[in-house]
């Protein structure tokens, strides 16, 4: 279970957080979503290691996931997919993936991880020897997603994974991410721009408002909750 | 034709060591986006280490790995204790990030003045294992000598393994991934911090090496104040910028092409201007080709 409570993360002077708190349950979807600048991206960062908190907690069942680095963190389950298809262009899709299980001491279990990623993504399985930067951008997406998942984690951090995608792929991405949490028993954490699509796929939706939480619950209460609606899905 | 051959040949060798100072040159600036000045310092006292254990052992070859050794310490220990805290502290504003850079120019000296310390007025002397007396073809000397393919052979040998350990193994890919995106990378589960040193220690062995096959080439001993190694640490970062600064592929062209052209105006023009020529050669790469001669325009390569 992945348990915060109040946690305020600041960016120089500004608060970009203001202790927010709530729980995801073990093997649940999460959406959160909210409008640009409310502290979405501030969160997953400050989870992951990526950004120091300024106070509050925040435990991935019983480790106290603040104030470590993320490569420490990757080691305990947690994976952070950072907004804007997080790959490296100059290196091949191959390498790209193994890049996340280089620190992986069972070797044969991190081949046996790549075999699953590609079964997953078999457009990538085809494009293995090409250099990222030849990638469409939802191929980029997946292999993010992909390189991730070669880190066999149990918690998985997402910031926007539909960010600059056709409408078509976005639903493919969400479709794998909704079949991986199920798949994998996997704990994730959406953030998504794209409130809709993050609260069709979600169990349960947290709405962030300059940093603060305006709404939490059910996704598929949240979806039909006339306030939200009119905020964040726009009708 | 004859003495054009013997003008490329030494060219050739010297821009082979050259290529090995511009390799070291460019693997700490992918790892920490530092030019380091002290990289003259640290072949040096990597040298003097060298030199010692000549003295000591009598063995050529049991002097280079050490010394190689030792310039890995030396760096390392420079990136862990130096400039690690450093970069902590300085941050993304604009003013501090000529701050390392400075700070390596500084440590340069400090170098220099503690072999002065060390050393004084004593030299070190490491005589080439092999005759420097070039092959004889058709009754006429070439400029291609035994040592002189020791040198070449020992960069090749280098470029291969280094190569190698680049492209085929996890630690190459964990230094690519490093220099390329740290923050990825550390998502990924590399410690970047652990790699950015050990991408110092590699620069350090091979700028070790180029020490060593400095000396032999040219004079033969070294001392704290030697000209031919301040020499080795400009033509080096001459290299590395014709290269384009981020290719280790590049660091070897640009050591070659500076190796041979700067020798054929030592031999056709005058020994005079070879200095001035490698500024020439920089400041042009500069202005005409920023991205080195094999760089695709503000693109990055392995």
């Amino acid at each position: 279970m992945l348990t915060i409570k109040d946690l305020s993360v600041d960016h120089g002077a500004i608060r970009a957080l203001h202790g927010v708190s709530f729980k995801v349950e073990k093997g649940q979807l999460a959406a959160v979503i909210g409008a640009n600048g409310a502290g979405k991206t501030t969160l997953l960062r400050a989870l992951s290691g990526l950004n120091k908190a300024s106070q509050g907690q925040a435990h991935w069942g019983d480790h106290n996931i603040l104030h470590s680095k993320p490569e420490a963190l990757v080691r305990h389950g947690i994976s952070h997919v950072c907004e804007g298809k997080s790959v490296i262009p100059e290196l091949t899709v191959a390498e790209n993936l193994d890049l996340g299980a280089l620190w992986r001491r069972n070797r044969k279990e991190a081949v046996q991880s790549k075999k699953e990623v590609v079964e997953l993504f078999p457009r990538l399985g085809e494009r293995l020897s090409q250099r990222a930067d030849s990638l469409s951008g939802g191929e980029r997406q997946m292999l993010a997603l992909g390189r991730a998942m070669m880190s066999k984690p149990q918690l998985l951090l997402l910031d926007e994974p539909s960010l600059g995608l056709a409408p078509l792929v976005i639903e493919q991405i969400f479709q794998s991410i909704r079949e991986l949490t199920t798949a994998m028993g996997l704990t994730v954490l959406l953030v998504e721009q794209n409130a809709m699509g993050a609260l069709k796929i979600a169990d349960v939706g947290i709405v962030l408002n300059l940093g603060s939480i305006a709404a939490i619950g059910s996704a598929a209460a949240l979806k039909d909750d006339p306030a939200v609606r009119a905020a964040y899905l726009g009708f | 034709m004859f003495q054009f051959i013997n003008t490329l040949l030494i060219g050739i060798t010297a821009g082979s060591i050259y290529s090995l100072m511009a390799i070291a040159i460019v693997l700490v600036w992918r790892s920490t986006r530092v030019i380091n000045f002290a990289q003259g310092g640290l072949a040096l006292a990597s040298s003097f280490v060298g030199a010692a254990v000549l003295e000591k052992t009598g063995s050529f070859w049991v002097s280079l790995p050490i010394a190689m050794i030792a310039g890995a310490i030396f760096s390392a220990a420079i990136e862990f204790f130096f400039l690690r805290p450093l970069l902590k502290r300085s941050g993304e504003k604009e003013q501090e990030i000529f701050l390392p850079i400075i700070a390596t120019l500084g440590l340069l000296g400090i170098i220099k003045t503690v072999l002065n310390f060390i050393y004084g007025d004593r030299i070190g002397v490491i005589t080439p294992p092999l005759s420097d007396k070039g092959f004889v073809i058709s009754g006429e000397s070439i400029a291609l000598s035994p040592m002189r393919l020791l040198i070449l052979g020992t960069v090749v040998v280098l470029m291969v393994v280094l190569t190698l350990i680049f492209q085929r193994t996890n630690l190459g890919l964990s230094l690519r991934a490093s220099s390329f995106a740290p923050e990825i990378s550390r998502l990924a589960g590399v410690r970047v911090d652990l790699i950015r040193t050990v991408g110092w220690a590699i620069s350090g062995a091979a700028g070790a090496t180029a020490g060593i096959l400095q000396t032999t080439n040219g004079s033969g001993s070294i001392s704290p104040e030697s000209f031919e190694f301040s020499l080795l640490l400009v033509f080096g970062f001459v290299a590395a910028v014709i290269g384009g600064i981020e290719s280790l592929v590049g660091a070897v062209l640009g050591g070659l092409t500076l190796g041979i052209i700067l020798s054929i105006i030592l031999m056709y023009v005058g020994g005079s201007l070879v200095f001035f020529a490698a500024f020439l050669i920089l400041i042009l790469v500069l202005l005409l080709r920023p991205q080195g001669i094999i760089g695709a325009k503000g693109g990055r390569r392995a």
